[in-house]
């Protein structure tokens, strides 16, 4: 009997943990099931109804504007992925390898994006937006702050990346004759490369499911998100969940690939 | 950008004829809280297996950084021959170093990292080079593997192979053996040496291991808080060290307090607690005041009292044992003395009289041409590592 | 002290030249540092100003600039009801994610094994879906005719919610306080599990085994070594659930009613509905002095100087 409580207690915590862990799931399986829906019966009621392969396999029955706002949102999402990581990453090394005044004072700024309210944030960018009345609220001051959050994720990522590496590896490289660059080129980037890519990454999600900063700074615009939130009212169209399930899909793919790769490499290495 | 201006290794001797020492002359170190090296002045004859021996803190360390290039002198000069290089870029001395993580290139198989140096430098023929140096340390079979499933002493190995290829007029190891278990690094300590031999390269060895430093380099300095203490052939350090950090540092030493009376012909005559010990004048490194009077543990002969001692020298009654350690190979005893300090006597076990037990009555005594004489003024604990 | 630097042209000359100082660490982070000075810290300025407008302004008429500090009376005192809302709302969820999201935390640190990367890529994947429509799924699983609703009303969970508040009187589980803090709980629990995660795993279990070898049960040994040491973790998570999930509307908007509206929501339509300009910036500027001031009241009580 007392072997059984063992268990019990040994494994209870873990599985305390994967419930939590199956709770956090269990929004993502509706989304996935709610792109089966079929809500042309009642739209206002967010409800499975019928099931239907007609989502999936007819984007041209998707609600008007839809479309649209995916790809607005896929473009100032790779726009600002590209500015923020090479910002961000010229940023981290200066903060992980240089000497310079104002070290603590940088420090701040760049973690005070991670940690202050997004309406906050919105508020402030529309109040200079609308004061100075240089750019027209729009694309450009989405994906102008856009890159503004990105850019303390991106640091922040590459800086700990950096920090990791022994920095006797340069001192090595170079001791191999290889000058600053080859150095630079040939054993750092390489290894840094990871967290560069992780950084992108972070990136991308973050600002293409942005909301209520680019909500507030939108003008006219309509990115995905912010289709979802005003089509909220009139009824979601369910072709919302297949993009939802097609991005958690190829997220989730790369992931998985990457392992994949990854494991490949050790065992043929292995052998 | 010039790096080395020929592929193969420069001419050993340069135009005029001299061959390539390294030289250091007044070469400092100065940190904003303290200085690490002082001044230090030293010759490395090309060729030699060489250490760099001392505490951890004494700056051994950092010069060797500042020959390697990756720290820059606050001021003094480092030379090759008669070319300066106090101010050259690492990748541009002909010199390498193995570090003492190793600092394998962890995304690089063996053998790229073993050909990093060559590839830099334009080499042809990498491909032929890595496999004998891969051969010549015994890891051809790994040769795709990544540093990381790897072993400890493996990726020793592959350090040494990674700076040998690149045949440096000077190869820097910095504590390569620190991380490998005894017996490993014994057998390293013979293979750097026999490979050092055989390829006639000028290696500069830094280390705390004075054992190490003494199995293998041809000459020693030793090292403490910034300045070299003394340099020489091991032999001469151990047997005749001048500083208490030196005899205390190497080995062990026995420092008994004394008054120095003066020369007498070609000894110098020390009053020690009653007795008259005299001191060859070339081992007396005092002549007048105080003095410590050394000598080894291994060269103190001890008997019970009033039996015969063989070969006596100097002698000294009325001590007994206070402790007895049975160490395989030898027997150490702790004498306490009259005057109240305990001695050290390392008595080897030939057999020839069973171990003397705590308590017995002992003299002891050494031959005078083993004793050394030192300032008083020196602190008699230094160089005394706390266990 | 020599480091890897961008390529430097120094003379090459006998290699006696002493090396000059760098200025490359400031040209590296000068885009970066004045993006985020030019679009963070200088709106800020522009937000205060804003809320300083006379509040008559308008996009038609144009703002203006008054000092109007009245305008931060008249806000507190008509939005007073969403802003202790927002912070009710936001600490409960952040007690809540603690609670929860160490568990986890603590299961992937000490009991995961060789899962431990799989179980930490699981705590994000959940993002790599629209933030709306996992909140929206919530609708679905909270909704009226929902199995959970029964079960609630079955075990009257209902009731007992009803009691302190967090529900309506219809038994519902939707538009109620409850979903709105059910939906920032989740939400944000991410944001606590991987700060607690990062602090835990530094922990060196022998301090753990130590506790249990001096004869203290895990129950104790999990509040006197345990938790301590994982506390720069819990104020970390903690900080990153509270002030985001404070000023957050969405929530609110999708999940509750007219009686949940938090801060957030007030902010939004006055910036955008009504186009009060100066209500909705003294609003926002309101919120962050709350925000900053708890925050640093808790760090100071919490005593913990690094966040990692």
């Amino acid at each position: 009997m007392s072997t059984a409580r063992r268990w019990i207690g040994d494994h209870l915590v873990l599985g305390l943990g994967l419930l939590v862990l199956a709770y956090t799931f269990v929004p993502i399986a509706i989304v996935v099931l709610m792109s089966f829906n079929d809500s042309s019966e009642s739209r206002n009621v967010y409800k499975f109804q019928q099931f239907t392969w007609d989502n999936w396999l007819h984007p041209g029955s998707w609600a008007d504007g839809m479309a649209g706002s995916v790809w607005l949102s896929i473009r100032i999402a790779l726009l600002a992925t590209i500015v923020a990581t090479i910002l961000g990453t010229l940023a981290a090394f200066a903060l992980a390898r240089h000497r310079f005044a104002g070290r603590s004072a940088a420090n701040l700024i760049i973690f005070l994006p991670m940690a202050s309210p997004e309406i906050v944030m919105g508020s402030s960018l529309l109040a200079l937006f609308v004061s100075t009345s240089i750019i027209p609220l729009g694309f450009w001051t989405i994906l102008i702050a856009h890159i503004m959050f990105c850019l303390s994720f991106v640091i922040v990522t590459v800086k700990a990346r950096l920090s990791g590496l022994n920095d006797n590896l340069e001192q090595a490289a170079m001791d191999l004759y290889a000058t600053e660059s080859q150095t630079f080129w040939r054993v750092t980037f390489p290894l840094v490369l990871p967290g560069i890519i992780g950084a992108a990454l972070l990136s991308f999600s973050l600002s293409f499911d942005d909301f209520i900063i680019t909500n507030l700074n939108s003008g006219q615009d309509v990115t995905f998100p912010m289709f979802v939130y005003g089509a909220n009212q009139r009824g979601v169209p369910m072709e919302v969940n297949v993009i939802g399930t097609a991005m958690f899909v190829i997220s989730i793919a790369i992931v998985l690939g990457n392992e994949m790769v990854r494991r490949r490499q050790e065992k043929a290495l292995a052998s | 950008m010039s790096q080395l201006d020929e592929a193969t290794p420069p001419d050993r001797v340069g135009a005029g004829g001299t061959s390539r020492d390294l030289r250091l002359t007044s070469l400092t170190k100065e940190y904003a809280s303290f200085t690490a090296v002082k001044s230090l002045d030293l010759v490395v004859p090309q060729g030699q297996f060489f250490a760099l021996l001392g505490p951890s803190g004494c700056g051994k360390t950092t010069t060797l950084r500042m020959v390697a290039g990756l720290d820059i002198p606050t001021s003094g000069t480092i030379s090759l021959g008669d070319t300066e290089i106090t101010y050259e870029k690492p990748y541009k001395r002909p010199v390498n170093t193995v570090f003492q993580n190793y600092a394998l290139f962890p995304h690089l198989d063996i053998a790229d990292n073993v050909a990093f140096g060559l590839k830099r430098r334009g080499v042809k023929d990498v491909k032929r080079q890595v496999a004998d140096m891969l051969e010549l340390v015994e890891l051809s079979s790994q040769a795709h593997k990544k540093p990381t499933q790897m072993s400890g002493g493996q990726q020793q190995r592959v350090a040494l192979a990674r700076a040998l290829i690149n045949k440096p007029e000077v190869l820097l190891l910095d504590e390569p053996l620190g991380a490998l278990d005894l017996k490993l690094r014994r057998g390293m300590q013979l293979e750097l040496k026999r490979i050092q031999t055989e390829v006639g390269l000028t290696f500069v060895h830094v280390t705390h291991d004075q054992e190490e430093a003494m199995t293998m380099a041809d000459t020693v300095a030793v090292m403490n808080q910034g300045v070299i203490e003394q340099m020489g052939t091991p032999i001469d350090l151990y047997e005749n060290p001048r500083t208490t950090f030196v005899a205390n540092f190497l080995g062990q030493s026995n420092l008994i307090a004394g008054e120095i009376e003066g020369r007498d012909g070609d000894h110098v005559k020390v009053r020690v607690q009653g007795a008259v010990a005299s001191v060859p004048g070339e081992r007396a490194h005092s002549e007048s005041g105080r003095g410590w009077l050394g000598i080894r543990p291994e060269k103190v002969l001890i008997a019970e009292a009033g039996q015969p001692i063989d070969a006596p020298g100097d002698v000294i009654t009325g001590g007994y044992v206070t402790d007895v350690s049975f160490v395989g190979v030898s027997t150490q005893y702790q004498v306490r003395m009259p005057w109240g300090q305990e001695l050290q006597v390392f008595e080897q076990n030939t057999g020839a009289r069973a171990m003397l037990p705590v308590g017995t009555k002992v003299d002891v005594s050494w031959r005078p041409e083993f004793a050394f004489l030192l300032d008083a003024s020196q602190d008699a604990k230094a160089g005394i590592e706390e266990e | 002290m020599a480091t890897v630097d961008a390529p430097q042209d120094l003379p090459t000359g006998a290699g006696t030249r002493r090396p000059r100082r760098r200025l490359t660490g400031y040209w590296l982070i000068l885009p970066g540092a004045l993006w985020l000075l030019v679009f963070f810290v200088v709106p800020f300025y522009s937000l205060v100003a804003s809320s300083l407008f006379d509040p008559d302004g308008s996009v038609l008429t144009g703002y203006e600039m008054t000092w109007h500090i009245g305008n931060y009376w008249d806000a507190f005192t008509q939005y007073k009801g969403q802003l202790g809302r927002s912070l009710l709302y936001a600490g409960i969820a952040t007690i809540v994610c603690l609670v929860v999201g160490y568990v986890l935390a603590y299961a992937i640190a000490f009991k995961a094994g060789r899962w431990k990367n799989l179980m930490l890529v699981l705590v994000i994947a959940p993002f790599f879906t629209s933030f709306l429509l996992r909140t929206l799924s919530w609708k679905l699983i909270l909704a009226d005719d929902g199995w959970v609703v029964g079960v609630a009303q079955a075990i009257h969970l209902t009731d007992v919610l009803n009691l302190i508040g967090l529900t309506t009187t219809d038994d519902r589980l939707l538009a109620t306080p409850f979903a709105v803090i059910a939906g920032l709980t989740y939400n944000f629990l991410p944001f606590m599990v991987l700060p607690l995660y990062a602090s835990l795993e530094k922990v060196d279990v022998r301090l753990i085994e130590a506790a249990g070898d001096l004869y203290a049960s895990p129950m104790r040994g999990f509040f006197k070594v345990t938790f301590p040491l994982s506390l720069p973790g819990v104020v970390a998570g903690t900080l990153l659930t509270f002030i985001p999930a404070a000023g957050d509307y969405v929530n609110a908007q999708l999940l509750g009613s007219t009686n949940t509206k938090m801060i957030g929501n007030s902010i939004q339509s006055l910036f955008t509905t009504q186009l009060d300009y100066a209500t909705a910036g003294a609003l926002s500027v309101i919120l962050m002095v709350i925000i900053v001031a708890a925050v640093m009241i808790y760090v100071r009580t919490a005593g913990t100087e690094e966040l990692v």
